[in-house]
């Protein structure tokens, strides 16, 4: 039962030598942890090697990244809060997506109509995202009706093997029908152009980042008012802050983990389009990365927590973005693009770590130690 | 399952349409099915390979088996009745067969194969029968310019073996083992004949028989006789017999009477140490293969299996071990040149001091979370290894290579005829680290500190309220899983003579702990069963390389939903694992009962999928 209120450290037990050991490691780590990063920001900033232009772009791009990590990071927190386990497979949902999003662009663009003209183009886009919502909201369904609805009683680390196996089999299964290959979305010209409106024209922002940013505020707040004001909205909070007093009040819990799932992976599968578009590629592991790192999102915003999961994404995509140059470069590191990635995963163990409840705080934290 | 079966007389016209739905559920996924089987590739890679020699090849026996088991599914669900029931299984199968069809009739023409590059003309030959029926002109026909004229072919065969699957379920239970017994021996002996072939060969008593039984493809004519004559015999022993049942029924001092313990222990030894001389080619690598995953999942069983931590950066320790082994053995460009013996007990102490450096952070972390923080290391590590920070150390991407295997790095060279070749030197070091793993893991098992982690793994609050130490007793358990990871890298860069960034990667970590899921937790023959079946067919049948994790994936859905204890469980795991909360972490309120509704046709589903 969630009532339980448990304290980290018991500060009235003596502690072992071990114990010391450890808390003085721990520091340790803190602390060489901070002045890396405050001798690397150093560094970099003293040296003057990258001028304005550099960081407005790096800080752009980051907040592209970070819309499209908070798409993710919604779904792996929403299903979270309802159901109290990670959703493995959400990555391949979002990869799903992707592909679906492509199939819709290379059909479009084969009978012309891609690039017939920018309200072909407009409208293509947006069906890309239906279609891709609709596909990813399908798989999710099906994964959710095998793989866990059967296990929904079991102890988490068997839903959580459950959905590693989901997770591999939707990898490999779009592997075998598509093949292993790299595949190349179709460009959409009127995306790929500069923004030529007069403060953004001077930092150089193509037209898909600023889509990718607004369709990803734009989905952020449908989805919250849906949350917060819909009944069914309600019903999913519900279930998510006590499933059996929901179940006593007549809410139907199925319907609403239904719902909840069906919500992450449309968001999930819109966010595939707009990294497809973005990034102009995609790949059966294309979504196993970028699921890990929304994962990382959703855990620093606070699980179960859905501003939370916006916040963490776009702080996630900054601190990628800005991180790699601004810290890694001025420690002298070769290529520091390599080591992106190293940055998101150390913000998982560190907030881990440190701040389990995450930036805005776990809503459900009162459970979990 | 549920309907039909319970059928009231006044009910039954109610019950029955209730039924024929649920029919027309069964069909629809093995509809799915077999379109999933084709056009993922199952079917046209294993086109290669042939259960019988000219008959029926291992693609098209997967086909047959499907519209055989949608038959069986659909009877299964049918009202009462033998003819309903006959009904229920053609219809079943006759729509798996239909989608075929379909596939066939619409496929060529909307030019399925630019999407789909598995709809190849291969594919609609074999599915269509046009082949069998030597049709003219196909190449038209899967270029979509003219009408395929046999599209009702693969609906006549799924109608036709759907009934038969639906006989199936009228037979009584002795004469079906039987015949899933005989299918299942074809099969497998099929698969293996060219395994079994190459050795047999090599003797003058053997070859004559080998060329009798086994094509080097498949079963000959003899070899079909001779599996089904010994497989109607084994059967006949078993059922009249009952050699389990009377096993099962002797005192247990008598079943571990050491006149009878002694001599099958020595004969498993005996097989054990012999295994890889009776092979040539490429399978002496494989048997030392699956003996290195073995020692790792003996490795995470600890971690896993005991203490119930979920590790799944297990990729970590062993590229730490592999790059140890390899900066200290190599004498390539990074090599100090040692002996690998004297390296092993640096790799693994090693791995030991990264695993306390990256377990002692979070270990505080609850299970799920923990899970996704080692696979967070696992990446690290992996990014690290090819990156151009370590390049100058470790090689980058081209990794170090020139690893000199175990004896040739004491200077004793031996040829690769020997019976101390390569690979088998690897084995032996692999079964000597089994050995010493299995002994530590049963007798932590049974110590204080083994305890403690089962108590861990049952409930953290409680076991701190006994007075266990978390943090210590956890890093301890991660420590001795990374300690085995780094012995199971430091092997593997031995085995290949090299080690590259692209071998560290995920997929290392989801390996060992399929093995352990798929094996029962906990238990060292379940170990060493999954590391043959996870490691060991793959590479025998390089078909299935390409499908493995997607089987894997498959595999730990159904393992976890009908058997989350493993396929040879300990006694205590299996009561474990259908425990509700057998390895949470903490007590977490489970949902209301009806919620735990178990759904025959979703089985029904990933069965076709497998």
């Amino acid at each position: 039962m969630r009532t339980t209120l448990r304290p980290r450290r018991r500060p009235s037990r003596t502690e072992t030598a071990f114990e010391a050991a450890v808390s003085a490691f721990l520091w340790a780590f803190r602390i060489l942890l901070v002045l890396l990063v405050v001798v690397g920001s150093i560094l970099t900033l003293s040296s003057g090697k990258f001028d304005l232009e550099t960081w407005v772009d790096l800080i752009v791009n980051g907040a592209v990244q970070g819309g499209i990590y908070a798409l993710i990071a919604l779904g792996y927190t929403m299903v979270y809060g309802i159901m109290k386990m990670i959703n493995f497979a959400h990555g391949e949902i979002f990869m799903i997506g992707m592909f679906a999003g492509y199939f819709t662009s290379v059909i479009l663009d084969d009978a012309g109509i891609l690039n017939a003209s920018p309200l072909a183009s407009v409208f293509s886009f947006l069906l890309m995202m239906l279609i891709a919502a609709i596909a990813s909201t399908l798989v999710a369904l099906a994964v959710e009706r095998v793989a866990y609805r059967p296990l929904r009683n079991s102890p988490r680390l068997v839903l959580l093997i459950s959905a590693i196996g989901a997770s591999f089999f939707l990898q490999y299964t779009v592997a075998g029908l598509v093949g292993p290959g790299i595949f190349r979305y179709p460009d959409i010209d009127i995306l790929e152009a500069d923004v030529s409106l007069p403060l953004l024209s001077a930092v150089g922002i193509k037209w898909i980042e600023v889509v990718v940013i607004v369709s990803a505020l734009v989905m952020m707040a449908v989805l919250y008012l849906f949350v917060m004001r819909s009944k069914i909205g309600t019903a999913i909070r519900a279930v998510s802050e006590d499933k059996q007093t929901a179940a006593l009040m007549g809410i139907d819990v199925n319907r609403a983990i239904v719902t909840t799932f069906a919500v992450g992976a449309a968001m999930a599968g819109a966010a595939g389009v707009l990294y497809g578009q973005l990034w102009g590629q995609v790949n059966f592991y294309s979504g196993f990365i970028p699921g890990i790192k929304a994962f990382t999102a959703a855990v620093l915003g606070g699980s179960g927590n859905i501003p939370g999961a916006m916040v963490g994404g776009f702080v996630l995509g900054e601190a990628e973005s800005i991180g790699s140059l601004l810290i890694i470069d001025g420690l002298g590191v070769p290529s520091p693009g390599q080591l992106k990635d190293v940055i998101a995963f150390t913000i998982l163990v560190m907030v881990l770590m440190f701040r389990p409840q995450g930036i805005l705080g776990e809503r459900l934290s009162r459970s979990r130690a | 399952m549920t309907a039909g079966s319970t059928a009231g007389a006044s009910l039954g016209v109610a019950r029955g349409w209730g039924a024929w739905k649920q029919v027309i559920i069964v069909g629809l996924l093995f509809a799915g099915a077999a379109l999933y089987l084709t056009l993922v590739g199952i079917v046209g890679t294993f086109e290669e390979r042939d259960v019988i020699e000219d008959v029926v090849t291992v693609g098209q026996g997967v086909l047959l088996l499907t519209a055989i088991a949608a038959g069986y599914a659909g009877a299964r669900k049918a009202p009462a009745g033998a003819t309903n029931i006959i009904i229920a299984a053609a219809v079943t199968g006759l729509m798996a067969g239909a989608a075929l069809s379909l596939l066939i009739l619409v496929g060529p023409g909307v030019g399925l194969r630019d999407y789909l590059p598995n709809a190849s003309p291969d594919l609609y030959n074999l599915i269509s029968g046009a082949d069998l029926l030597s049709v003219e002109n196909t190449r038209d026909m899967w270029r979509g310019d003219a009408f395929p004229t046999t599209f009702w072919f693969p609906a006549l065969i799924g109608m036709s073996l759907g009934t038969l699957g639906g006989l199936l379920s009228l037979l009584p239970r002795f004469v079906r083992n039987l015949i899933i017994a005989l299918t299942m021996a074809l099969i497998v002996m099929g698969l293996f004949a060219s395994i079994v072939r190459s050795p047999m060969l090599q003797h003058d008593l053997t070859s004559g028989l080998a060329r009798e039984l086994f094509a080097s493809n498949g079963l000959r004519g003899g070899g079909v006789i001779t599996v089904v004559g010994l497989v109607l015999l084994a059967y006949l022993a078993w059922v009249l017999l009952k050699p389990a049942q009377r096993y099962r029924a002797l005192p247990p001092e008598t079943r571990q009477h050491p006149a009878l313990v002694i001599p099958a222990g020595a004969l498993l030894l005996l097989f054990v140490l012999l295994l890889p001389l009776g092979f040539t080619g490429f399978i002496p690598s494989v048997i030392a293969l699956v003996a290195l995953y073995a020692l790792m999942g003996l490795g995470l069983n600890i971690t896993l299996g005991l203490a119930g931590l979920l590790d799944l950066g297990f990729v970590a320790f062993f590229a730490v071990g592999a790059y140890t082994v390899a900066l200290l053995t190599s004498v390539g460009d990074f090599g100090l040149g040692w002996p690998f013996f004297m390296a092993i007990p640096f790799a693994i102490l090693a791995a030991m001091g990264f695993g306390l450096l990256l377990g002692l952070p979070i270990l505080g972390i609850r299970g799920d979370y923990l899970a996704i923080a080692t696979l967070g290391f696992g990446e690290i590590i992996a990014i690290l290894a090819r990156s151009d920070l370590l390049k100058p150390f470790i090689g980058g991407p081209a990794g170090i290579t020139n690893i000199p295997k175990p004896l040739a790095s004491i200077g004793i060279e031996v040829g690769p005829d020997s019976w101390l070749a390569g690979p088998n030197q690897i084995y032996y070091i692999s079964l000597v680290s089994i050995a010493v793993i299995a002994f530590v893991a049963v007798r932590l098992r049974d110590s204080r500190l083994g305890r403690a982690w089962v108590a861990i793994r049952e409930d953290e609050d409680v076991a701190e309220a006994l007075g266990i130490n978390l943090v210590q007793t956890k890093s301890l358990a991660y420590m001795l899983g990374a300690a085995f990871a780094g012995l199971g890298g430091a092997v593997f860069a031995s085995l290949y003579g090299s080690i590259q960034p692209s071998s560290i990667n995920i997929n290392v970590s989801i390996l060992v702990v399929t093995i352990i899921i798929i094996g029962g937790m906990g238990r060292i023959p379940g170990v060493i069963l999954g590391a043959i079946v996870i490691i060991g067919l793959p590479e025998l049948f390089r078909e299935f390389a390409e499908y493995r994790f997607l089987l894997y994936g498959v595999a730990l859905i159904m393992v976890m939903r009908w058997r989350p204890e493993g396929l040879l469980p300990s006694q205590v795991g299996r009561q474990e694992m259908h425990h509700e909360e057998g390895l949470t972490m903490e007590g977490e309120g489970s949902g209301p009962p009806s919620a735990a509704t178990t759904d025959a046709t979703a089985a029904a589903g990933t069965n076709g999928g497998a």
